[in-house]
């Protein structure tokens, strides 16, 4: 570390200490001028976030870790950052909206220098040490930021999995899937694992899968509705595919897939009345006792 | 009379051969069990034949043909092979493989299993007796 930098990083951080509640107003104040912020993050919230964030500044800079590296590796810096990051993330602001917000920093903490000295040279260091110092914070909080939306886009698709796949029991041991949404073998598989179980459990004869909510039956969605089947058909239980809209069984028919081997009926309704006849006539889980009662 | 060479036992009802498969029935004990059961097949003059495999939760593929090819065989001989109780998990790996059991004939459980061989419990009214009580 030479002198210059080092005189700067004490000269930053000294207007930090003395200056620190002027810096995250002034931050919070260059925000809100700019209109970065069209989300629902409050005044308060901007304060209190400004507030921790300086203040993990300073900490991080009384530490002797290299500036470049101050932003990365200082634990509370580190997390300050982040959480700042996450909230925008979370918050729905662009991108284009997050990176100025830390940029906005370098701004408000170089007033807070000038204040402090009007020596050239010390403010040109000063400048320097604070470009470098943020900059990796901008990086950071972008990568962060991205982190952050990938996370969402992964928490929903699990729930997408989860709520799109319900298995609903529609007569006594006939039971229906009714697929909404393109049918991949991610789904195929959480699909058949739940039919499956659910037929275990209710010793369902017929389960009957309605594909009125599939967008498109392609040669791999007819492949993954027959693995379906077949689990079914293994189980000892009869399927039923239902739902099939005349678009679809015409693509069906020019594609020349061939499901000849499954009973399919057009509404969910037909597929029942074919269902019921299927079952056997007594309930099997039938109790002994059910008569005595 | 009980299976000595596969360790796999052999009940006989009336026409009907009950059997059921335990996980760890190997390649040997597999093909041991299909000539046993061919035998008693024709030993007993069976007409159908229920194996029971809801305690297996693993069937790989040499058991899967050893259960096609006994239908075939078991078919050959005029009798019928209803199998009973697959797992959810074992049908999903079946189909993962792309074997099918295509020809065999399944059913949920070794009750079903022997309703669809025509029989009937026992504390049930014959048919055309009363209809069960509406709740």
């Amino acid at each position: 570390m030479n002198t210059s930098e080092s005189e700067a990083r004490l000269r930053v951080s000294t207007a930090l200490r003395e200056q620190g509640e002027k810096v995250a107003d002034r931050w919070v104040q260059l925000q809100s001028e700019q209109a970065i912020l069209e989300t629902g993050i409050t005044e308060a919230e901007l304060n209190e976030e400004a507030d921790s964030l300086v203040e993990a500044l300073l900490a991080g800079l009384e530490t002797d870790i290299p500036v470049q590296d101050v932003v990365t590796t200082h634990p509370g810096l580190r997390r300050a950052v982040t959480d700042l990051s996450m909230r925008r993330a979370r918050g729905g602001a662009t991108p284009t909206a997050t990176s100025p917000t830390i940029l906005a920093l370098k701004e408000a903490l170089l007033e807070a220098v000038q204040s402090d000295t009007r020596d050239v040279t010390a403010l040109y260091h000063a400048a320097l040490f604070i470009n470098r110092l943020l900059d990796t914070a901008g990086a950071m909080s972008f990568e962060i930021y991205v982190e952050g939306r990938e996370e969402i886009i992964r928490r929903q698709s699990r729930q997408l999995l989860e709520v799109s796949t319900p298995v609903v029991r529609i007569w006594d041991r006939v039971l229906a899937v009714p697929l909404i949404g393109t049918l991949d073998t991610t789904r195929t598989q959480v699909v058949m694992e739940n039919l499956l179980e659910a037929i275990e459990r209710d010793e369902a004869q017929v389960a009957i899968i309605d594909i009125t909510g599939v967008p498109t039956v392609d040669t791999a969605v007819a492949h993954h509705l027959m693995q379906t089947v077949n689990a079914v058909r293994l189980m000892g239980a009869d399927c039923v595919i239902s739902g099939i809209r005349p678009p679809i069984a015409q693509i069906i028919a020019q594609l020349g897939i061939d499901l000849s081997a499954i009973l399919t009926r057009a509404t969910l309704a037909d597929a029942l009345a074919a269902a019921i006849p299927l079952l056997t006539d007594q309930p099997a889980h039938q109790s002994p006792f059910a008569d005595v009662r | 009379m009980s299976g000595a060479r596969s360790g796999v036992p052999i009940l006989r009802l009336g026409d009907v051969l009950v059997t059921g498969l335990l996980n760890e029935l190997d390649d040997k004990a597999a093909i041991a069990f299909t000539e046993e059961l061919t035998e008693r097949i024709v030993g007993d003059r069976a007409r159908a034949v229920l194996i029971d495999i809801s305690r297996l939760e693993i069937i790989d593929s040499f058991v899967a043909r050893t259960l096609m090819e006994l239908t075939t065989t078991a078919r050959l001989l005029g009798a019928r092979v209803i199998v009973a109780g697959m797992r959810p998990a074992v049908a999903i790996t079946l189909v993962e493989l792309g074997l099918e059991l295509s020809g065999v004939e399944t059913t949920l459980n070794a009750e079903q299993g022997m309703m669809a061989l025509g029989w009937q419990p026992a504390s049930r009214p014959p048919k055309g007796g009363p209809v069960v009580p509406l709740r």
